[in-house]
């Protein structure tokens, strides 16, 4: 519990930081960046202008006066109006835009990790045999940048092969809803995407959890399992994977932060309506607030997706709730 | 009789590996430096190799490849052979110089915190871990976002900036490891000052794992740079690997079908990405013997080669150290470097944990 407690702790910080970073990047770049909103966007309304003002601190108040009603703000779900929908709030975008991303990378990436480490298991237990060939070419997938093989698959596969869809996440002239014809159409659409996760990310889990098993299948209780006469099936997964999955678990939460940055431009390639390509449109129009709202949004995702991995650790690893654990 | 600091025997020890260094590199690591060394040749002739101007707009609109263009045209007609050779130079630009300056913070805050301790630790600590789990690419979006930071300056900087977590985490650990050793508490009996102790006395055993989490910053900001490259964000009047890219989406290649327009940028940027990761596969290989893969001895069956016991400190260690070859493109890719072909023996295996 004592481990939990420290992870929750840390995470809390690592909000606070998240928070108090995105206050002051508007106020520590040089220029103003009110005026060159307004040379961008010459007829905004008023009361956009005062939101705007209130939120880059032009308007007045000492800095810590601005930073307590933004950090009040956050903490009432208000992230600040949008620019380009005006007066639409910057939340109620973001709440459109976040279960796209959310099932798509969550399912990919919890998907990718599972048949990864899956992989990792059959490959440790058959070391040198044919799952070890394909490791080099999953390793290279995962070299190059996730946009670069997503552009790569819609050619292929939506271009030439007209097998999935490569655009959008639903089939126009659709309207969303929970019905079978939407929601059809709505996972045909992200099964090219996920696929791309799934690709650029196996070989890391895969390659991890082979080398752990390895080492674990060396352990002398390994051994004495074997030496008993227990099946292969309970050696491999009661006795070896479940001690090798410990790192994958811990690193699980790490790499989120990387997941996502990399599912999220490779949304701008499918046109997936997503936050990463929320993030995007208001990179190109300049729409800062939204930007920023983006970034803490996020950041609070991946913190939040860290503490469950942690749990995860405490759930699967016995030593964690006893002792103090590595940090 | 002069007392002369401490023999640094470590620094004899990373003379003899540099000097024998090529012939015992691995043979990946050796591809891994002619690929980068070809690229980094571009990088310096490229300009003056380039057959067209890469910004003249030519009548031969979307052209494929040809003789004439041997990696065809773009929509307007520009040649993206030239496109290539004079924007590889900016590319590799940025990815080494923010390579350099994150693996100086990470040196500088690793180092700081393993070797003062205490509060030092703490709080270097919280922050570079802090830094870890934030999710980079957004951040950086978020500041280059904002005009005055674009441009190749703001964009090495930025980069830089958020690059050196994960190796200041490695070195903190190992400086730990280093801090207790005979030659740094004899150093210390000596008065030297702690500067001098960490120059001279810490630094030098931890060259090759420096070395490593340089190689890994590299490639963070080679993927980070073509990524907002891609999406616009530095300065996209200006050709490199990423600006091609960013235009031929904007200009939409794909549904034009041009493919030699965005995959010959996008294949370069990957083939870069792997040889760092194959030189880095060497390097450590260099700092850690244990991790070489030894050929099968005669006689065993694959059984029983299960069953060796396996080398004790590597893999849990390393995975504790943050390097698990899982998630950032840094040290974690140290792995790759398994061969296929050779059986590995518990040793050579447990040096994939990476």
């Amino acid at each position: 519990m004592t481990f939990l407690l420290r992870r929750a702790a840390f995470y809390v910080v690592a909000a606070w930081a998240a928070l108090t970073i995105n206050f002051f990047i508007p106020r520590a770049m040089p220029g103003n960046a009110i005026d060159a909103m307004m040379a961008k966007f010459p007829h905004l309304a008023p009361q956009a202008f005062n939101a705007l003002q209130a939120e880059f601190g032009a308007g007045g108040g000492s800095v810590w006066h601005q930073y307590v009603s933004y950090v009040a703000n956050i903490l009432h779900g208000n992230f600040g109006t949008d620019l380009i929908e005006y007066p639409a709030s910057v939340s109620s975008l973001l709440i459109q835009t976040i279960p796209w991303t959310l099932v798509l990378v969550g399912s990919a990436t919890i998907l990718s990790f599972v048949i990864g480490t899956l992989l990792g298991v059959a490959a440790g237990w058959r070391r040198g045999g044919s799952l070890d060939q394909v490791l080099p070419g999953l390793i290279f997938l995962q070299a190059m940048p996730y946009f670069f093989l997503a552009l790569l698959a819609i050619d292929v596969f939506s271009l030439h092969l007209h097998v999935f869809p490569g655009q959008q996440g639903y089939s126009n002239g659709l309207v969303p809803g929970w019905n079978p014809a939407f929601i059809g159409s709505a996972i045909d659409h992200s099964l090219l995407p996920a696929l791309t996760i799934v690709l650029t990310t196996l070989g890391g889990w895969m390659l991890g959890m082979r080398n752990m098993m390895i080492t674990t299948l060396g352990e002398d209780y390994v051994l004495s399992a074997v030496a008993k006469g227990l099946p292969d099936r309970r050696v491999i997964f009661t006795y070896s994977a479940r001690n090798a999955l410990l790192p994958s678990v811990s690193a699980f939460g790490m790499s989120l932060g990387f997941v996502v940055s990399g599912a999220l431009v490779m949304e701008v390639v499918f046109s997936y309506p997503g936050v990463g390509l929320l993030l995007y449109n208001s990179v190109t129009s300049d729409d800062l607030p939204m930007l920023q709202a983006i970034f803490l949004v996020i950041s609070l995702a991946v913190l939040g997706a860290n503490l469950l991995a942690d749990i995860a650790y405490v759930l699967l690893d016995p030593r964690s709730r006893t002792k103090e654990a590595f940090t | 009789m002069t007392i002369a600091p401490a023999p640094p025997a470590s620094i004899a020890a990373v003379d003899r590996s540099r000097r024998a260094g090529w012939r015992k590199l691995p043979r990946k690591a050796k591809v891994g430096c002619v690929i980068l060394g070809l690229v980094i040749a571009i990088a310096i002739a490229g300009p003056f190799l380039a057959p067209d101007n890469p910004s003249v707009q030519t009548g031969a609109l979307l052209h494929g490849p040809s003789l004439s263009h041997l990696l065809g045209t773009t929509s307007t007609g520009q040649d993206v052979m030239s496109q290539i050779l004079v924007g590889t130079r900016a590319t590799v630009i940025i990815a080494l110089a923010a390579g350099v300056i994150s693996t100086i913070i990470a040196l500088a805050v690793g180092m700081t915190a393993g070797f003062l301790g205490g509060i030092w630790d703490e709080v270097l600590s919280l922050v570079s871990n802090i830094f870890l789990v934030l999710p980079a690419l957004p951040l950086l979006v978020v500041l280059l976002a904002y005009q005055s930071a674009r441009g190749d300056l703001g964009t090495i900087l930025v980069l830089s900036a958020l690059g050196w977590p994960w190796g200041a985490r490695i070195i903190r650990a190992q400086t730990l490891s280093l801090r207790n050793r005979d030659f740094v508490a004899a150093a210390r009996e000596l008065g030297e000052p702690t500067w001098r102790i960490l120059m001279f006395e810490i630094l030098p055993s931890e060259l090759s794992l420096a070395a490593a989490s340089f190689v890994g910053a590299v490639l963070y900001a080679l993927g980070a740079s073509v990524a907002l490259a891609f999406l616009g964000l530095t300065d996209t009047s200006q050709w490199s690997l990423g600006s091609i890219l960013f235009w031929a989406q904007s200009e939409n290649a794909l549904n034009l079908g041009a493919w030699w327009w965005f995959v010959p940028p996008g294949l370069l940027v990957a083939i870069i990405g792997v040889a760092l990761v194959l030189v880095n596969f060497g390097l450590d290989e260099l700092g850690n013997p244990r991790l070489r893969v030894r050929q099968r001895q005669p006689g065993r069956s694959r059984r029983s080669a299960r069953w060796l016991p396996s080398d004790p400190t590597p893999v849990e260690r390393r995975t504790r150290t943050g390097s698990t070859g899982i998630l950032q493109p840094g040290p974690a890719a140290l792995t790759i470097g398994q061969r296929p072909a050779a059986r590995p023996t518990a040793d050579g295996a447990a040096g994939g944990a990476g």
